[in-house]
């Protein structure tokens, strides 16, 4: 028992993860129809400015707080991840849009391939590690928690309820659901819809950054190819979800984690991965749309 | 070319130049000229296919003309062209607002939201791009408060009030074209384009639109462009009627003149040109013909 719900933390601290990644690619699906490929890519590079930025402090100021050392930490990886992302959607992206359906996404694939190359280039192709930060765990019951569990956990849902607040009460992601809904029609109630949709992919990035902060932080390394499988695993999280739908986003990331770590702990681990994706092809057998996702149906 | 135009003020809203538009090998409008004057109804009629809507996506941005010149002029003096603006300036800049054949609203949003979506500038520059309005700053909270008033002023013009929570797909036909309307009159519009709002409404709705759009004209003075085929609203409301025909415009003046002009009979008859004559005749004898 206490072994199970051993992994439930631990699936839950993944599914965190993957959930805040999920949000970026299930926005930019819903306010543009188009999968932005290059997110996964987007999450590493966080990751390597939240390292470059953690030893660029650490060698000037000696004895930081790690708390402080944290949000900066994070605040570079999201300004980063956000200027490259706003960037992409600019050079990329936005000349394609009102193109044929298929030139936004190969273009997507490209911007991935660029951006682990240049990571590749100019950071090396190696394991990056950093020194634990956070080290202390705590025992509940026969379950270890570590504190990293908790502050992503923790972080994840802070950020989870800032992020809907805006969705869902504020001028602005009324904005970004009326342009979702019918773009021409915003744009006519002077809606500026470029620029919304610029945003959708700051805050995507922003989250992004975040859940790559905190992937280097759980797992102490962080290497050019890292945006490849959490992004795929994330993209998984969000049509799992219901792709366009943001709660989907969350619990799809949230399954996933837990299938993840569930497999790990009671099969083999090198299959997790088939599991996941297993049960991604039966959810979508059945349920096409996803968890949450609204089947498009056309009035005649 | 109508003599009844001298009982207007010359004052106009909008001014459309030599206006065409192409598609192709197809001339969708012809050189067409016409004035809205402000603070009137004006009326776009004409057969299916003459162009009207095109002058709408034209004036409103959505189109950009071939040739010819859109101008309007605020109340403040200030010109602005339309057609050299984008679209999402022409709302927020010059104050064009407009309507759509089939119905355009939010349908996944509330009522109530579709409202405040047509506020979003202001809401966005009171909230400090939305970074301070996250600290509850007082002229976020004022500026919000002011919108939903605004919003509820216009519900209750709409007759919506009751149904502010509800999204507005589930609205019945008539509510959603009420509600497409209030929601172009959140923008604070000086010039407010319909097109057709009476289709597929049943007279009880088309007469609720009738008092909601005098009552626009009267409360706030906006001025109105409206495409429509049902004649008794355009008789009943409009100050002034054009008649577009193949992209030209063959008749311009008020309600009565232009309901006895031969040429829109004709128009609307679907004849030739050299035919009109003969039409009109043969009309005065089957009219003397129902009369014995």
């Amino acid at each position: 028992m206490e072994y199970f719900i051993q992994q439930l933390v631990n699936g839950l601290t993944l599914g965190s993860i993957y959930g805040l990644i999920a949000i970026g690619y299930t926005m930019v699906y819903g306010i543009i129809g188009m999968i932005n490929f290059a997110h996964g890519d987007i999450f590493m590079l966080g990751g390597f400015a939240a390292l470059i930025i953690f030893l660029v402090l650490t060698s000037v100021f000696v004895g930081l707080p790690t708390v402080l050392l944290l949000l900066l930490m994070m605040a570079a990886a999201m300004l980063t991840a956000a200027l490259w992302n706003w960037t992409i959607e600019k050079v990329a992206y936005r000349p394609l849009r009102g193109s044929f359906r298929l030139a936004p996404l190969i273009t997507a694939i490209g911007m991935s391939i660029t951006l682990s190359n240049f990571v590749q280039v100019t950071q090396g192709p190696r394991n990056k590690p950093i020194p634990p930060l956070v080290s202390s765990v705590y025992n509940v019951f026969g379950i270890s928690i570590s504190l990293k569990q908790i502050v992503i956990v923790v972080l994840t849902t802070v950020l989870l309820t800032v992020f809907w607040y805006v969705v869902n009460k504020t001028a602005l992601g009324r904005a970004q659901r009326a342009t979702e809904q019918d773009r021409k029609m915003a744009a006519l109630l002077g809606i500026d819809v470029d620029r919304t949709i610029s945003i959708t992919f700051i805050m995507g990035a922003g989250l992004a950054a975040v859940a790559g902060t905190m992937y280097l932080m759980y797992y102490g390394v962080v290497v050019f190819t890292d945006g490849f499988i959490p992004g795929v695993k994330a993209f998984t999280a969000a049509v799992l979800g219901g792709i366009g739908s943001l709660p989907g986003a969350v619990i799809g990331g949230l399954l996933i984690g837990l299938i993840e770590s569930l497999w790990s702990a009671y099969f083999t681990i090198d299959y997790k991965d088939v599991a996941t994706f297993s049960i991604l092809a039966i959810v979508l057998i059945f349920k096409p749309s996803g968890i949450f996702g609204r089947p498009e149906v056309e009035k005649v | 070319m109508a003599p009844e135009m001298n009982t207007m003020k010359n004052d106009p809203i909008l001014k459309v130049e030599h206006l065409s538009m192409r598609f192709g090998g197809l001339m969708a409008i012809n050189d067409f000229s016409f004035e809205a004057q402000r603070g009137e109804i004006t009326a776009l009629i004409g057969p299916n296919g003459a162009g009207k809507t095109t002058v709408f996506n034209c004036v409103t941005g959505f189109y950009k003309p071939t040739m010819g010149m859109i101008s309007m002029t605020q109340k403040s003096g200030k010109t602005f062209l339309l057609e050299r603006m984008a679209d999402f300036e022409i709302t927020k800049d010059a104050r064009v607002a407009r309507t759509f054949q089939n119905i355009r609203l939010f349908t996944g949003l509330t009522v109530l939201e579709n409202l405040l979506v047509a506020q979003h500038n202001t809401l966005m520059r009171a909230s400090g791009y939305t970074f301070l309005g996250l600290f509850g700053l007082p002229a976020y909270k004022k500026a919000e408060a002011e919108s939903i008033e605004l919003a509820r002023h216009w519900l209750e013009k709409a007759d919506l009030t009751d149904r502010a929570d509800d999204p507005a797909g589930d609205l019945p036909y008539g509510a959603q074209r009420r509600l497409e309307i209030a929601r172009a009159m959140c923008t604070e519009p000086e010039f407010l384009c319909l097109d057709e709002p009476a289709a597929g409404l049943n007279p009880r709705e088309s007469l609720a639109l009738n008092t909601l759009l005098t009552g626009i004209r009267r409360e706030t003075g906006t001025s109105i462009l409206l495409i429509e085929h049902d004649m008794s609203v355009v008789m009943e409301i409009s100050d002034h009627v054009v008649v577009l025909e193949y992209g030209q415009k063959i008749s311009d003046g008020t309600p009565d003149h232009v309901k006895n002009d031969p040429k829109v009979i004709a128009a609307y008859l679907g004849v030739e040109d050299e035919e009109v004559e003969e039409v009109i005749e043969e009309i005065e004898e089957i009219e003397e013909e129902g009369k014995h």
